[in-house]
């Protein structure tokens, strides 16, 4: 039964990250006084499908570390034990922990196991702990032979025998021809492990066997065993029942195998553990869940832990005795019992502790509970469908439809030189392809948009984590979290969004008693905010600080022989804080103050097409706005003339054209190279020289100029004519021929030529220095 | 790969290898067909700002952005006019895409090792480090060049300096 994983790795790596991230941000939004049972659930779904299928995959060091925390994570959410700071610190570093070894899995650094068992052993430390002090009050599940006060003499007796056997149920794989060395395989390895005998054979391959084990504790290990030889979804592990609640499971299932029954189960598998992972485990684990928001759920210990799954079964009158159920419950911290059992046992140990009783229930009870689940599957699969799709593959999907475009407009193109009336269908039929083209481009695009949460969700973190490390509160709003955009972007806005929280945390925040001594809330705010303006995404970073000291940026401008004056506006003054080599901080720390960082932060957002800019009132706070475009393929753009050929301006840098008048040309040592606009004098870059353009214009009277800004310096282009504004696909021009000097990329007009976009930074910046190229 | 293979059949002289032979001016140039990737007519492309004259530009490959070299202007060779037989050979090299201007295709060929001969050493504006030989086909010379070396190489500046090393 050997199936190569190996292809399947991938998919569990991005799974688990997911759920890894999944249970991180809900640790992080947890209420710790009061939490929300909901998100308890969630987090142990989390964990416990990380354990599942790291387990399933073979990765057992995180299946170990899991298995841990999954533990404490139970007790946790059963309300037996109370919620603590400390422990959602743990929680958080056994998450790092996972993340770690997951990375060195994928090949990415080794992980740490001196750390990872650590964790572990503090894990372990809250859970044990926590739990002998329960104990007073509630069993503790994992030592449950000591039973509750509560329970009558009788009960006590099966409960400890549950502790070293369990029933097995299966149905082997494959046909009938290689059943019995399957069989004999198995029996030989369970042997090993403990007392194995058969039960119930299976008369025909659809049929489940039955084995008994005894002196085995770990009920996991023996369904790892079994499934390599079973089918996932046919395997039922149940504790050994003295009696009673062996016999009604024996009853119960072989009643299930003879009629439709065995179907409705199997679609509620499917519905609690889409994942497809060990099917039984999941289920019954997953079902407390889904049976949770029974009222009784908070309620501490004994109640609570039988409760969530026999609420399901609502119509049972003995949901009151639970207590007497307790010990048979008490081993579900594994959760390994299919929900028949639990019906059945339910009875059996509260009907009286009598051994023949529960097998009438059962059979009765039976077809009214199993067919609940069947329609809540039926209804589920609608909610939540996705597909993977790699990257590449939806690039390729842009691609061609920016080429469709193209088509399309230069069809659009041809056919406006053919008479309307005549070729009225075809025109009719040009306009509908145009609409159905703009349809399309959009929603291809929209698949690569990804909403602003994937970056905002790691945030919380961030600032818990920093905040704690220099002793300030602080408080993280976000808002626009649904704000999409391009992947590409989200990708790399990531590391300049965190520099600049770390930044207001550090530099904005005060410590709380300066803050108090100031009137203000001891609490600081960070906000962080995201939504579209104008074809632009605005991420907004604020905070209720102290704000930036213009004279003190002024200072250190100074002193680093920057080339300030007093007479600077406060944008201009705080942009200094992006220079190379930059910092106000009086002490460096660990966090920041070193000055490097800002001028990346600005670099790698203007490297984006991006800008970024501050505002600050002194002891009000500071909000620094990042503007991002919307993505990276498509630009917004100005095509100019210049000569026989066409380039295109990013929008974005254009503040203005005019028409060179008389007189506002200036020259300086005998070359005309400033023009005067208004009360600035701008350097003049004139395109038909820098890129040789033969039969361009070359009298700055006839032509026009186009005020470009970049970096925060302004130029003016000089060109022969605007022909007019598109929004073009970004090509690359590295990917066939080399970078250019001067153009950023290429793109494809409407007439299937193709227009080189321009660098303007590139130019902005050799106006400054003299001209390379022109000279 | 395909370079091992040509070398292992010129060690062992016997599988012959095939090749798209073209004109430039009155010369005859042969290059390894694999790497052909198609053949189109000649449309005036973008022109690129300060590039060697001859690179002519860039033209769109169907969505591509595809660099054009004129081999007559680089080999100096016959005149660079463009007439409506003037044919642009789209190379694929190791994932890029370029186009040649050459005077016109005139057939595939398949060349035996022993029927190419090592060019000499002469002057010419064409290295001979990309003339794999010269091949002989009844009355005709045909130049057999390494195009991959060429067009990958620092003098034809196609290739960032950093993607060459």
């Amino acid at each position: 039964m050997s199936i190569d994983m190996s292809q399947f790795y991938q998919v569990f790596f991005e799974e688990t990250a997911e759920h890894l991230a999944n249970m991180e941000n809900l640790l992080l939004t947890l209420d710790v006084l009061e939490p929300d049972q909901e998100q308890l659930n969630a987090v142990f779904r989390a964990a416990h499908s990380i354990k599942g299928s790291s387990g399933t995959f073979g990765f057992t060091d995180l299946q170990d570390v899991t298995h841990i925390l999954e533990n404490l994570l139970d007790k946790v959410r059963k309300g037996e034990l109370k919620l603590r700071e400390d422990m959602i610190d743990a929680f958080l570093d056994a998450g790092d922990i996972l993340k770690g070894m997951l990375a060195a899995h994928q090949g990415d650094g080794a992980s740490d196991t001196d750390m990872a068992k650590a964790v572990c052993q503090r894990l372990r430390l809250l859970t044990e702990n926590e739990a002998a002090a329960a104990a007073t009050h509630a069993p503790a599940p994992e030592h449950a032979v000591s039973p509750a006060p509560t329970f009558a003499d009788a009960a006590a007796a099966p409960a400890a025998a549950l502790q070293c056997g369990f029933d097995l149920y299966f149905i082997l794989e494959g046909d009938a021809a290689t059943t019995e060395a399957t069989l004999e395989n198995l029996m030989a390895e369970l042997a090993e492990q403990g007392d194995v005998r058969i039960v119930g054979r299976a008369a025909s391959p659809d049929q489940p066997w039955h084995l008994q084990m005894g002196g085995v504790e770990d009920a996991e290990l023996l369904r790892g065993m079994l499934e390599f030889v079973a089918r996932n979804d046919s395997i039922r592990v149940t504790p050994l029942g003295e009696g009673g609640a062996s016999d009604a499971t024996d009853g119960a299932y072989g009643f299930f195998t003879d009629s439709v029954t065995p179907v409705a189960a199997d679609e509620s598998y499917g519905f609690f553990e889409p994942v497809g992972e060990a099917a039984g485990t999941a289920a019954s684990d997953d079902a407390y869940g889904f049976f949770e928001p029974l009222p009784e759920t908070p309620a501490p210990a004994p109640a609570a832990s039988a409760d969530e799954s026999y609420g399901f079964f609502d119509p049972l009158p003995e949901s009151e005795a639970t207590p007497a159920a307790e010990p048979v419950k008490s081993e579900t911290a594994e959760g390994a019992y299919g929900f028949f059992v639990d019906t059945a046992t339910l009875p059996a140990a509260t009907a009286a502790p009598s051994t023949v009783a529960p097998v009438v229930p059962v059979v009765e009870e039976k077809p009214a509970a199993v067919k609940r689940p069947a329609p809540v599957a039926a209804a589920k699969p609608g909610a939540d469908t996705s597909i993977r799709v790699g990257v590449d593959k939806v690039d390729q999907l842009i691609n061609l439809v920016g080429e469709l475009v193209i088509t399309q407009a230069m069809l659009a193109q041809s056919a406006s030189q053919i008479d309307p009336v005549e070729f009225e269908r075809l025109h009719n039929g040009l306009i509908q392809l145009e609409r159905n083209t703009r349809d399309l481009q959009e929603s291809v695009m929209s698949i690569r948009m990804m909403p602003m949460s994937v970056v905002f969700s790691r945030f919380p973190r961030v600032v818990r984590d920093l905040s704690q490390k220099l002793g300030k509160q602080v408080e993280l709003k976000t808002s626009g979290e649904s704000t999409e955009l391009d992947r590409g972007l989200i990708e790399r806005i990531t590391d300049p969004l965190t520099h600049l929280i770390r930044n207001s945390l550090d530099h904005g925040i005060e410590m709380p008693d300066e803050r108090a001594a100031n009137g203000k809330q001891p609490v600081g705010t960070i906000s962080l905010s995201a939504y579209h303006q104008s074809g632009n995404i605005v991420i907004e970073v604020g905070d209720d600080g102290a704000g930036l000291p213009r004279n003190k940026i002024l200072a250190k401008a100074k002193e680093r022989g920057f080339n300030v004056h007093d007479q600077m506006t406060d944008q201009e003054v705080y942009g200094l804080i992006f220079e190379a080599g930059f910092s106000t901080a009086d002490q460096i720390t660990e966090v920041s103050g070193r000055g490097v960082g800002m001028d990346v932060v600005k670099k790698n957002i203007t490297a984006m097409g991006g800008r970024v800019e501050i505002d600050s009132m002194p002891g009000v706070g500071t909000r620094m706005t990042v503007k991002l475009p919307l993505t990276l393929a498509i630009l917004d753009g100005m095509s100019v003339a210049v000569g026989n050929e066409t380039y295109i301006i990013p929008l974005g840098y254009v503040i203005e054209s005019l028409q060179v008048e008389h007189g506002m040309m200036k020259s300086v040592s005998g070359v005309e190279r400033l023009i005067q606009v208004r009360d600035e004098y701008l350097p003049v870059v004139t395109l038909y020289e820098i890129f040789r353009v033969p039969g361009a214009i070359t009298s700055f009277e006839e032509g026009i100029m186009i005020i470009l800004e970049a970096d925060g310096t302004k130029a003016a282009l000089f060109v022969d004519a605007m022909v007019g504004q598109h929004q073009v696909v970004i090509k690359s021009l590295e990917s066939n021929y080399r970078k250019v000097a001067g153009v950023s990329g290429a793109t494809i007009m409407g007439d299937g030529r193709v227009a080189l976009i321009l660098d303007v930074s590139m130019l902005v910046s050799m106006a400054r220095h003299a001209l390379p190229a022109a000279a | 790969m395909v370079q091992e293979n040509k070398t292992k059949t010129a060690d062992e002289g016997g599988f012959a290898q095939e090749y798209l032979t073209f004109t430039l001016g009155p010369e005859e140039y042969a290059i390894d067909i694999l790497k052909v990737q198609e053949i189109r007519g000649y449309e005036p492309p973008t022109t690129i700002a300060n590039a060697p004259a001859f690179i002519k530009g860039v033209i769109n490959l169907r969505g591509i952005i595809v660099p054009i070299v004129d081999l007559r202007i680089k080999f100096g060779v016959g005149k660079a006019d463009y007439t409506p037989f003037t044919v642009v050979i789209i190379l694929s090299i190791v994932g890029r895409v370029v186009g040649i201007v050459v005077d016109g295709v005139s057939d595939v060929t398949s060349l035996r090792s022993e029927q190419i001969r090592p060019a000499p050493e002469f002057a010419a504006t064409v290295d001979t480090r990309y003339i794999n030989g010269l091949g002989t086909l009844g009355e005709r010379m045909l130049i057999v060049v390494d195009i991959e070396k060429l067009m990958l190489s620092g003098e034809m500046a196609l290739v960032d300096e950093v993607a060459q090393a």
